[in-house]
């Protein structure tokens, strides 16, 4: 069973850190307030009986992708966003109706699905082994179909960006 | 074993070993300046407290400069702590925490010796702050690859350019070698079958990886050091070019953070390769005495920052170029290969097809 007063601490967090990582106007602090919201979702993965995932959780995202969403925020030099939006043609009234009406909407599903208790709301450990080996034998034996799949995936995306970036004779980045 | 057991547990072992890594760390300066003074045919810092041999006429001192990193400490207490206009005044504030809070929290899974008992207070299986971590090495890999952000959000906030540059270029630097830091951390994995720091150690009971696995020793040392940015990899704060890089805006004891997060990942690095590859706090009759542990890791991580300090007073710093290209054209493809044959072999070994090949081998050489 998962601490009731532990989980509103870190769901609180957590939503604050959503926030926070929608409402900043600098970039770099959104991508931080990015970071510490991906850490407390590791940590509600700790509390699940899942250290691998957790780990990974923070190894994966919150130490390699934002770091490079923080680089090439450096490299542009985008950390202002300041009016930014008001900028963009027909953006004044139409675009904030419809994030409303969107929102709404997922406010609704959701209030529905947990109100009907058909999402999986966690109120106690699963009775799975989560342990690095027992996923591993899962993924590699279950599901290594998938698994050769995404990473043949992923293989094609970086020769295809090696491709790109590729510095052709004349000097020009072929684009 | 309760739960408020194993945390208050935690937290006074903890305790102990955070205060005894940072005075590590302050010594560590001193071994570092001393070494490097030695190596480069001076002497290095010996005024600062020291004993007078009476009998050599008070002309010989034993232990000479043992106050040093005291004084450094007071003196960097003491310097006024200047705040660069137009800086981004939290993250500025925070990328020093950032810097020191991965430095003490990745102790928590280093095994330091084996099972022992003061009392009633049993350490079983073995002593650690966090023991029983079955995801310990993937632990390590997280925390320092949270480690990166105190040198970016350092080199960002501080609105200078050469902070900047030496903040990118930190980045690039780290998520290149991170790579292969990863992959050459799976050979350990493998050949023990565990992601325990403990079951490590002892599965190199009788013989140390660095015999078996020396090239995966040696790129987790290079990776290793990369990672720490220490020379020949410190271009992130090249003085001829950037003048101190990410840090050049910082004074006193906020320079004096990084200071000590980087000293003190030198001595988490040391001792994790010494539970990688030198058989962690193993030697001989650590089992009958266990608090040999602590002396045998303790040689063991000062032979490391040795070969850190005496890597730094050798070696040029390296061109970006030269970086990049030997991370991921070098240092990557032997990670790879290491770990694809290790792997091979692992598994050969297993189903007992290894014997016989190198039986027939032999017999091939021999006649």
């Amino acid at each position: 069973m998962v601490n009731p007063i532990l989980f509103i601490i870190l769901a609180a967090v957590a939503i604050a850190a959503a926030a926070g990582l929608l409402l900043s106007r600098d970039a770099v602090h959104s991508a931080l307030y990015l970071v510490l919201n991906f850490a407390t979702v590791a940590v509600f993965y700790l509390l699940l009986n899942a250290p691998f995932i957790s780990m990974v959780q923070i190894t994966v995202y919150a130490g390699a992708i934002v770091v490079l969403f923080l680089f090439v925020i450096m490299m542009l030099g985008a950390e202002k966003l300041r009016g930014a939006a008001d900028n963009v043609p027909g953006s004044e009234k139409i675009h904030r109706y419809i994030a409303v009406l969107l929102a709404l909407v997922l406010v609704g599903v959701f209030g529905y699905l947990v109100s009907q208790n058909s999402i999986g709301v966690v109120t106690q450990n699963p009775a799975i082994d989560a342990s690095p080996q027992a996923l591993g034998i899962t993924l590699f034996q279950y599901y290594v179909f998938p698994f050769l799949v995404t990473g043949v995936l992923l293989l094609v995306a970086v020769i295809a960006v090696a491709v790109f970036g590729q510095v052709r004779k004349g000097g020009s980045i072929n684009a | 074993m309760s739960s408020g057991e194993i945390v208050v547990r935690a937290l006074i072992t903890g305790f102990i070993i955070s205060l005894v890594v940072i005075t590590g760390f302050a010594y560590t300066t001193l071994f570092e300046r001393r070494l490097l003074g030695r190596l480069q045919a001076r002497i290095g810092p010996n005024r600062v407290g020291y004993i007078p041999i009476p009998w050599r006429g008070g002309e010989k001192r034993f232990l000479g400069g043992i106050l040093q990193p005291a004084a450094d400490a007071v003196k960097l207490f003491l310097k006024e702590d200047p705040t660069p206009a137009k800086v981004n005044r939290v993250i500025y504030n925070l990328a020093p925490m950032l810097a020191v809070i991965p430095a003490i929290l990745i102790l928590a899974v280093i095994p330091w010796a084996p099972a022992f008992r003061i009392g009633s207070a049993k350490f079983q299986p073995y002593f650690a702050i966090a023991p029983n971590v079955n995801v310990g090495v993937l632990f390590i890999l997280a925390v320092t690859s949270i480690g990166v952000y105190s040198i970016v959000l350092a080199g960002w906030a501080s609105n200078s350019k050469y902070a900047v540059l030496g903040g990118i270029r930190a980045t690039a630097q780290m998520i290149s070698y991170e790579l292969s830091l990863g992959i050459i951390v799976l050979v350990p994995i493998m050949m023990a079958n565990t992601m325990d720091m403990g079951q490590i150690v002892e599965a190199q009971r009788h013989v140390w990886y660095i015999f078996l696995q020396p090239l995966a020793a040696i790129v987790f040392f290079i990776a290793g050091m990369a990672e720490l940015q220490r020379s020949p990899f410190d271009l992130l704060e090249a003085e001829q070019e950037l003048s101190a890089g990410f840090n050049v805006e910082y004074g006193s004891m906020r320079f004096g953070m990084f200071f000590m997060a980087e000293y003190m990942k030198m001595i988490s690095v040391s001792a994790i390769f010494a539970t990688f590859f030198l058989g962690g706090f193993r030697g001989p009759f650590v089992d009958d005495l266990p608090w040999l542990g602590f002396i045998y890791i303790f040689i063991k991580i000062v032979a490391g920052l040795f070969l850190m300090i005496w890597i730094r007073a050798t070696l040029p710093r390296f061109r970006y170029d030269q970086l990049m290209s030997f991370g991921w054209k070098v240092l990557l493809p032997i990670a790879v290969l290491n770990f694809l044959i290790t792997a091979v072999l692992i598994v050969m070994a297993e189903e007992g097809t290894l014997a016989p090949l190198i039986d027939s081998v032999s017999k091939f050489f021999t006649g």
